[in-house]
């Protein structure tokens, strides 16, 4: 374990006096060359790196509107230095999301604005030295890029554009971070962020039926690479192995089973996540997302359904349909892509699914908001739907449920602490502290309602929490897969 | 025509023109930069009226930053709206004859300046109080406080303090207006306070005034929220990044 102190759980939320550097130490592993290069980018940094990053934002700048109208946008209002989870958990003003921007926004103005090229001092403009790369690499790896901030600027400033810039600029220079470059060359070759193959796949696949059959009595199909089949199940791979993802899992095989639906998982495009957004890489993001289609024809699909997972969603829901689209081919009749719990709701909407709620009356349950879900995209056809449906499934599924304050749930919700490829073992300093204000929202509702479970629709959420809960007191087991729930509740067999 | 005369005529040509034409490059660069991805902030509205909306309450309310922190809220809100109020005041001074309803707004925009004063003496004071703010405020923060105050104060100045010749300022700027030159007043108070305000023009199209114009672009805000009805279309400038890899 490293060398840190969990913050102490505060009976009610502090705004904490800011402690310049504390954080500066928390760096990612460097990716190696040849990680790098898989991927497209210089496998160590390159000689004029300074021109080479100086020209890349130029470029990104003119490609991208946000980024421009955010770079001149901010009036330093200070609205967004208490709302990001990792300043709340660290106190290093550098976690504020304007100190964070203003990394990027000096170099910006020292290069691209007549007052930072002409008055620096005057209006903060800084050169990309070895120090500000340094800063560069260790605090835009201390966002999670969970959009918290993007709800309260008045200008709808989004830091996590900002560090998708800036680490895909680091990419160009040639300084990675190891865990999302490795992955992202996983996914591009093997289809999915764990490098599992198709054998792999299939023995995991046929041991979650037989745990079901033996569990339950009858046989579900966890189906793979089936030609012909409905639906496209494109899962976090997480879910296929870790806990509590694979409850999941096997909470989503259920459904589709007792609704009498057809599907089947893709060996090529066995993976939801798409680390490409983490490193801002447009490139990389729609290889991974032409996978996804490539499935789907391959396969003959006519619907596309995602499993629980974040960032995932986000790209899935906004950006699927431009990197790989049209989606011509799949039936008009269903959303491109379709959410699972959109599919269980409608399911449960049409009293086509028989839940037995008291199979979780051992647990009293609250609802993680994942960030990106919340706050980048949406469920169902209506306004806020990302924030009805996962509770409709849940509160079909149980008997208690409540939900944690309002500060820290729906747009409010503070990101798990490990989100925007944070989840590394290099960085665990920085999980633990950032995932602060969620433990206090969590205590609270422990407190008030002896809430006893956690549910969660994300990968990383999931695997973050369970890794960090035991840090600030809590069982590692204590958060659950939204499906899992499900899956403990729907009634298999017979007339529904 | 004194060289006072001549002097403030040229200022205010250069500032205005520097200030519409910087404005006017600005805005289409806005518009002509691409928006590769759907990135709204969610909850978005599912339509475009609904954007209209939302851009409504942000602009005119500061919802975003009434969520944020209700100190920021009330004191920048009250300098905005004062401001405007202050704004349309000063219309009388470049129509002739003045419209009715700016000679409605004319009592309303005296106190208006206090209140712009209180609502930047508040932001001001967020910088030096409040650990975080002073953090990220760089002399350019203060800078344009200070230069807002000081156009506030020597406004108030000609108000209650040293009084200036306004029927020969009007005639000043309806001449700029109608190029039919007239002389300025010689007042120390006026000069100050007009030269601040094409300091303020001038500097607008270079600096974090920028939000004003920004605002209503940005694409968190003012992205409708339909990305799985509408295919949005990758726009991007080709010569830059590598085209969509075909498969």
């Amino acid at each position: 374990m490293a060398d840190f102190d969990t913050p102490a759980l505060k009976p009610y939320p502090v705004i904490p006096p800011i402690e310049i550097g504390v954080m500066a130490h928390s760096k990612p592993y460097v990716a190696k060359p040849e990680i790098q290069q898989k991927i497209g980018f210089p496998g160590e940094l390159v000689d004029n790196w300074q021109q080479v990053a100086i020209d890349k934002m130029g470029e990104l700048v003119d490609n991208s509107r946000a980024l421009r109208v955010f770079l001149d946008s901010c009036v330093k209002c200070g609205a967004c230095t208490d709302k990001c989870h990792y300043y709340l958990g660290t106190s290093d003003p550098n976690n504020m999301p304007v100190a964070r921007q203003d990394l990027f926004r000096s170099v910006y103005r020292r290069h691209y604005t007549l007052a930072g090229k002409y008055f620096p001092g005057l209006v903060g403009a800084r050169e990309l030295d070895q120090e500000m790369l340094d800063d560069w690499y260790s605090y835009f790896h201390q966002c999670s890029q969970c959009r918290r901030c993007s709800v309260y600027c008045p200008y709808g400033i989004d830091t996590a554009e900002i560090s998708m810039a800036a680490r895909e600029i680091m990419d160009t220079i040639g300084i990675g971070q190891k865990y999302c470059n490795e992955i992202i060359g996983k996914a591009q070759t093997i289809g999915n962020n764990l490098g599992l193959p198709q054998p792999a796949l299939l023995d995991t696949l046929e041991g979650l039926e037989e745990d079901i059959e033996e569990e339950t009595g009858v046989t579900v199909r966890l189906p793979l690479d089936q030609h012909g089949a409905d639906i496209l199940l494109v899962t976090p791979s997480a879910d296929f192995f870790a806990e509590p993802h694979v409850d999941g899992l096997i909470g989503y095989a259920k459904v589709f089973h007792q609704a009498g639906l057809s599907w089947t998982i893709s060996s090529h495009a066995s993976e939801a996540a798409n680390f490409g957004m983490f490193i801002g890489s447009y490139d990389n993001m729609q290889i991974l997302a032409q996978r996804i289609r490539e499935a789907a024809l391959e396969l003959g699909v006519k619907r596309i359904v995602f499993g629980e997972c974040g960032h995932a969603w986000r790209v899935a829901y906004n950006f699927l349909n431009t990197l790989a689209g049209p989606f011509d081919f799949l039936d008009p009749n269903y959303p491109l892509p379709q959410h699972i719990c959109e599919v269980t709701y409608d399911l449960l909407q049409r009293n086509a699914l028989r839940m037995d709620k008291s199979a979780n009356d051992d647990k009293v349950l609250t609802f993680h908001d994942s960030c990106n879900v919340a706050r980048a995209s949406r469920m169902g056809d209506f306004e806020g739907g990302q924030f009805v449906i996962p509770r409709a499934v849940i509160q079909a599924s149980c008997n208690h449920f409540y939900d944690m304050p309002a500060h820290a749930t729906k747009e409010a919700t503070f990101c798990c602490g490990g989100g925007g490829g944070l989840l590394t073992d290099d960085l665990v300093e920085l999980r633990v502290k950032g995932s602060l204000p969620r433990m206090e929202a969590l205590k609270q509702a422990v407190d008030d309602y002896g809430v006893t479970h956690m549910a969660a629709i994300c990968a990383i959420c999931k695997s973050q929490f369970s890794k960090i809960l035991p840090y600030y007191g809590f069982e590692m087991d204590q958060v659950v897969s939204v499906h899992q729930l499900v899956s403990n509740a729907i009634q298999l067999g017979g007339e529904h | 025509m004194s060289l006072l005369t001549i002097a403030f005529t040229l200022l205010f040509y250069c500032a205005t023109a520097l200030l519409i034409i910087g404005l006017a490059v600005r805005i289409r660069l806005y518009a002509k930069t691409p928006v590769p991805l759907r990135i709204p902030t969610t909850p978005a509205p599912l339509t475009g009226a609904g954007v209209v909306g939302r851009m409504f309450f942000e602009v005119t309310l500061f919802r975003s930053l009434f969520k944020a922190s209700k100190w920021t809220w009330i004191f920048g809100w009250l300098f905005h709206a004062a401001l405007l109020l202050v704004l349309l005041r000063h219309l009388r001074y470049f129509t002739d004859p003045v419209w009715s309803w700016v000679v409605l707004v004319q009592p309303l925009g005296a106190y208006g300046a206090f209140v712009m004063l209180a609502g930047l003496g508040g932001l001001w004071a967020r910088r030096f109080l409040v650990d975080r703010v002073r953090y990220i405020s760089a002399p350019s923060d203060h800078l344009m406080l200070a230069l807002l105050i000081a156009i506030g104060a020597t406004g108030l100045g000609m108000k209650y303090v040293a009084a200036t010749d306004i029927v020969a300022l009007k005639a000043f700027f309806l001449g700029l207006m109608y190029f039919d030159w007239q002389p300025i007043p010689t007042d120390v108070m006026l000069l100050l306070h007009l030269s601040l305000v094409a300091v303020l023009m001038i500097i607008f199209p270079f600096s974090k005034l920028l939000h004003a114009p920004g605002v209503f672009f940005s694409p968190t805000r003012n992205q409708i929220d339909n990305p799985r009805e509408k295919r949005h279309l990758p726009t991007r400038n080709a010569h830059s990044i590598s085209q969509a890899k075909q498969t």
